[in-house]
C-alpha cells in the first residue's frame, strides 16, 4: 500500500476539512468549554458525522458500516485533530468499538456496532487504574456471581466516561496487577446498579471520568473471561494509531499557522521570520513533523493489512507522535510570544490537547520501552 | 568538504534510486507490448550477463573470493554489459547511449536487479552529479562529447567548487578564469575535493567577471586535472583517512567550448547541481522493492541492529539491555531511521511525476546526516573504551573501524552543504520564510 494519499484519500480529506472547519472550529471546543456544557460535545455534530458514514467507517456492512480502512479513518482523525474537535470519535468507534467488534458474539455484537455507526450508541473503555499508562496493572476485580459477573474496582482517565452508555471494563478474574493473563473484558451498562461516574474537568477540556464500581453487573463478557488482553492490545493498538493522526493534525495545523505568524510578525524593523534563530527551529519542526507524518501512514497500512508489525509500528508512530506534538505546541506558543500566554488566542487549546494526547496510552518514553522490548532487547 | 563521502554512505544509502527523466522509450522498448514482456526481457538479459561473482551466491555455489583477480575481471565485464545496455543510467535518453526508459521500466529493471542479488555498476559523480545538469544544461556538442563517457565510466569526475575561503558561503569564490582566444586561463584553489588524486578531469565553479555582484561573475567548466599547471595535494583528517584533497590551479589552460550554459550564469547550474549532489548523499528514492506484481506480504522485521552491537559491551538485565538511558537513546535513533526511511518512500511516491530533485533534498541530507551522527554517537558510548582505540593490538578489526567511522561521520553534516545551510534552504524554500 502507498504511504502518499490516493485520490479517494484526497476527496474524502477535503470532503473532512470543509465540514470540520464549518462545524467544528476551536470556537466550537471554546464554546462547550465556556458553557461549562453538561455533555462535553454535541450530540448534534455526532450525529451529522454518524450520517457522513464516518463513525462506521471501518465496521462491515453487517453492522451498518462503511468497511473501508484505517488510512481512510486516520484521513479523519488528521481533520478532527486540525481544529481540536471534541468528539467520541476514539472512544465510540474506535476503542470501544474494537472491543466489540473482537470480543462480543452475535446478535449483540451487530446490534452495538450498528448503534455506534448511527451515532446513537456511545462506549467507553473503563482501563487506567493508574496515573501512568500501564495497561496490564489490573486491580479491579470480576467474581463470578450466578450466570454472570460482578465488577469490583475504581477507574481513572475514562474518556468520555460520563457520556457513554456501555462501559467496556477491564478487570481480572486471576492473577496480580501486571500479569497479562487473567484480565478481561466487561461489557457494563452506565446505569446498571454499583456503577457510579463522575466527570473529571481536564485541561483540554476533552471528556473524561473517574468510574466506581461497586458489585457491579456486566452484561456481557467480551473475549475470553481471563483472556482478554489479545482484545485489549489490539484495540489498544488501533486506538493508539488513531490518536497518532489525530496528534499529526494538531501538529501540522499548529505549525503552519506559527510560520504563518513568523511571516506576519515584525520586530525591529523586520519580520520575524528574517531571524535565523526561528528558521532553523521551525526547519526543524518541518522535518519533524514530515517523519511523523510518514509512519502515521505506514502505521494504518499495516493495520489495514492486519501484519505482525502493527505493535511495533503503533510504539514508533506514537513515540515519535507524542514527541512531535510536544515540541510543534511549545515552540507555537514561544514563537508567538506574550499572546500565546493568552485565553483568548487559540494557541493554549493546542498545547494543553497536546500534551493530554502525549500522555493517553503511554507517552514517548513508554512507547520507546516497549518497542524494544518487542525487538527483544 | 564538498563531495560525498562513499565509505560512510552505505549507513543512509541504501535504498538509492534515483529519480527518473521521463519519456525516452528506445527503439527496442517501444516494440515491447508490455512492462511485463520488459520484465521478461531483463530477466532473461540478467541471467546471460550478470557474471556469477557479481551477484549473491545460489544454493551449491562457491563465491570467489573478494577482490580475486577473476572478480576484478568480472566487475569489469560486468559494467561494460550494463554501459552497452545503458542500464548504468537507466533512465537517460538513448540517443546519447543511455538506458531510455520509463519510470516504470526502470522500477523493474531495479527490481530485477535486486532479484538476482546485485547492483547496476557504474555510479559517480558523472551519473548522479555531472551528467543529470548536463542533460538539462549542457548544449549539444557537450552532451555528445561527456555523456558517453559517463555512461561507460570512462572519465573519473572531481568536483571543483569548495575553496579555502568559500566554504557554506560557497559564491564567494575566488578561482578566476580569464578568457584568452579559445581558452580560459584559471588562477587559484580548490578545497575539500573528493578524490582529486584519482580523478580526470574537474567540473569547476570560476568567476569570470569579478566586478559583477557575487552571485552573477560565476561560470560552471570542465577541463582536463593532467592539464599544466594543476598540483593536487591530499589532506589527511581526524579520522587518518585522506580522501580530500586540496588542488592548486597555475595558469591552467581550459577549452572555451567546454564551459557549461552562459558565461556568468553558472551559480544557476551549481545550485541544481548541488540538489543531484544532496539527493545522493541522504540516499533519497523509492528503492528496488521486491520483484513487482506480487503483493508484498508484511513481516515482523527486525529493528535490533545497534543494540546488538552495543550488547556485548553493555550486558542484559532481565533480558533487556543493562544500561537503560542508553536503551532509550538506541531506541529513538532505531526508530527515527524507521521513519526517516518511510519518509523517502513517501515523498519518493508523491513527487513521482516530478523531474529530478526538489527543495526536500536538503530536508533529507540534514536529517540523514545528523541521524548517522548520532547512531555513531550511541555506538561510541555503547562500546565504551574498545570504541576508542586507534591502532595496533587490544582492539577487534570492527572496533577500530568504529573508531575511525565515529570521526569521519562528523564530516556528514559539513560536506555537501553543512545543516545549518540546509536548514536555511528548507526555511526559505519549503517554509517560505523572508530572507
Amino acid at each position: 500500500m502507498a504511504l502518499a494519499l490516493t485520490e479517494e484519500q484526497k476527496i474524502l480529506q477535503s470532503t473532512a476539512r470543509e465540514f470540520i472547519s464549518a462545524n467544528a472550529p476551536v470556537a466550537h471546543l471554546r464554546g462547550l468549554r465556556d458553557s461549562r456544557d453538561a455533555t462535553g460535545f454535541s450530540r448534534d455534530l455526532w450525529k451529522e458525522m454518524a450520517k457522513l458514514g464516518w463513525v462506521g467507517l471501518t465496521f462491515d456492512e453487517a453492522s451498518g458500516g462503511s468497511d473501508l480502512g484505517y488510512a481512510e479513518l486516520a484521513v479523519l482523525f488528521e481533520e478532527c485533530g486540525r481544529t481540536l474537535a471534541p468528539t467520541p470519535f476514539l472512544s465510540s468507534a474506535v476503542l470501544g468499538a474494537e472491543c466489540v467488534r473482537r470480543g462480543a458474539a452475535e446478535p449483540l455484537r451487530a446490534q452495538i456496532l450498528s448503534g455506534v455507526a448511527q451515532g446513537e450508541t456511545l462506549l467507553a473503555l473503563a482501563l487506567d487504574e493508574r496515573a501512568h499508562f500501564a495497561p496490564y496493572v489490573i486491580e479491579t476485580k470480576a467474581e463470578k456471581s450466578g450466570e454472570g459477573y460482578v465488577l469490583t474496582g475504581e477507574k481513572g482517565f475514562v474518556l468520555d466516561g460520563h457520556v457513554a452508555d456501555r462501559l467496556v471494563v477491564v478487570a481480572r478474574t486471576s492473577g496480580a496487577a501486571g500479569d497479562r493473563d487473567g484480565v478481561g473484558l466487561f461489557l457494563v451498562d452506565r446505569l446498571a446498579k454499583g456503577v457510579t461516574v463522575s466527570r473529571t474537568g481536564m485541561v483540554d477540556s476533552r471528556n473524561a471520568a473517574r468510574v466506581r464500581l461497586d458489585r457491579a453487573p456486566a452484561e456481557a463478557v467480551l473475549g475470553e473471561v481471563g483472556g482478554g488482553a489479545d482484545v485489549l492490545d489490539a484495540a489498544l493498538d488501533r486506538g493508539t494509531a488513531v490518536l497518532c493522526a489525530e496528534i499529526l493534525g494538531l501538529a501540522t495545523e499548529a505549525f503552519e499557522q506559527t510560520v504563518e505568524y513568523l511571516k506576519t510578525r515584525e520586530q525591529f524593523g523586520v519580520k520575524i521570520g528574517t531571524f535565523q534563530a526561528l528558521k532553523h527551529r521551525a526547519s526543524v519542526m518541518f522535518a519533524e513533523l514530515e517523519l511523523a507524518r510518514s509512519i502515521v501512514r505506514e502505521t494504518m497500512n499495516a493495520i489495514d493489512e492486519d501484519g505482525p508489525d502493527v505493535p511495533a509500528l503503533v510504539s514508533v508512530a506514537k513515540a515519535r507522535c507524542s514527541d512531535v506534538g510536544s515540541l510543534v505546541s511549545r515552540e507555537m506558543l514561544q514563537m508567538h510570544g506574550g499572546i500565546g500566554m493568552t485565553d483568548e488566542a487559540d494557541i493554549g487549546f493546542y498545547l494543553k490537547r497536546a500534551r493530554v494526547a502525549e500522555l493517553t496510552f503511554g507517552d514517548a518514553s513508554y512507547h520507546r520501552d516497549r518497542f524494544a522490548t518487542l525487538q527483544g532487547y | 568538504m564538498r563531495s560525498t563521502d562513499l565509505d560512510n554512505r552505505h549507513y543512509y544509502c541504501h535504498y538509492l534510486q534515483w529519480p527518473t527523466a521521463v519519456g525516452h522509450f528506445s527503439k527496442e522498448v517501444r516494440s515491447m507490448e508490455s512492462l511485463e514482456s520488459f520484465r521478461q526481457e531483463v530477466r532473461s538479459w540478467l541471467e546471460e550477463n550478470c557474471p556469477a561473482s557479481q551477484r549473491l551466491p545460489r544454493d551449491g555455489e562457491t563465491p570467489l573470493p573478494w577482490g580475486s583477480p577473476q572478480a576484478v575481471e568480472d566487475a569489469k565485464l560486468w559494467l561494460e554489459r550494463c554501459a552497452n545496455k545503458g542500464f548504468t543510467c537507466p533512465s537517460w535518453p538513448a540517443e546519447y547511449g543511455g538506458g531510455g526508459l520509463s519510470n516504470e521500466q526502470e522500477k523493474v529493471l531495479r527490481q530485477e536487479v535486486a532479484a538476482v542479488g546485485t547492483q547496476l555498476p557504474g555510479m559517480s559523480f558523472g551519473t548522479h552529479m555531472l551528467g543529470p545538469v548536463l542533460l538539462e544544461l549542457g548544449n549539444e556538442e557537450q552532451k555528445r562529447r561527456f555523456i558517453p563517457d559517463i555512461i561507460h565510466n570512462r572519465l573519473t569526475w572531481a568536483q571543483g567548487y569548495s575553496e579555502p575561503g568559500a566554504g557554506s558561503d560557497l559564491a564567494g569564490l575566488q578561482t578566476r578564469a580569464e578568457r584568452v582566444g579559445d581558452e580560459y586561463v584559471i588562477n587559484g584553489s580548490k578545497i575539500w575535493t573528493t578524490g582529486a588524486n584519482n580523478a580526470d578531469w574537474m567540473f569547476c565553479l570560476v568567476r569570470t567577471d569579478p566586478d559583477a555582484p557575487k552571485h552573477d561573475g560565476i561560470s560552471f567548466i570542465l577541463f582536463d586535472l593532467k592539464s599544466p599547471g594543476v598540483t593536487i595535494s591530499p589532506i589527511e583528517l581526524i579520522s587518518g583517512a585522506s580522501e580530500f584533497c586540496q588542488v592548486f590551479f597555475e595558469d591552467v589552460r581550459a577549452k572555451a567550448e567546454n564551459l557549461i550554459g552562459e558565461k556568468n550564469k553558472g551559480w544557476a547550474i551549481a545550485k541544481r547541481l548541488l540538489q543531484y549532489e544532496r539527493t545522493m548523499i541522504s540516499g533519497m528514492g523509492g528503492g528496488g522493492g521486491p520483484r513487482g506484481g506480487a503483493k508484498r506480504k508484511r513481516v515482523a522485521k527486525r529493528y535490533r541492529s545497534m543494540a546488538d552491537m552495543a550488547l556485548p559491551y553493555v550486558g542484559e538485565k532481565d533480558g533487556k539491555l543493562a544500561d537503560f538511558a542508553l536503551r532509550d537513546q538506541l531506541t529513538q535513533t532505531e526508530m527515527d531511521t524507521i521513519c526517516l526511511t518511510l519518509t523517502t518512500k513517501r515523498v519518493g511516491e508523491e513527487v513521482k511525476a516530478q523531474k529530478g530533485p526538489g527543495h526536500t533534498a536538503s530536508m533529507f541530507k540534514w536529517y540523514a546526516t545528523e541521524l548517522n551522527k548520532r547512531r555513531q554517537e550511541i555506538l561510541t558510548t555503547a562500546l565504551g573504551t574498545q570504541a576508542l582505540g586507534w591502532e595496533g593490538e587490544g582492539f577487534q578489526a570492527h572496533e577500530l573501524a568504529h573508531t575511525r567511522g565515529w570521526l569521519r561521520s562528523k564530516g556528514n553534516s559539513i560536506e555537501g552543504g553543512t545543516s545549518e545551510v540546509q536548514m536555511n534552504v528548507i526555511a526559505k524554500r519549503v517554509l517560505g520564510l523572508p530572507d
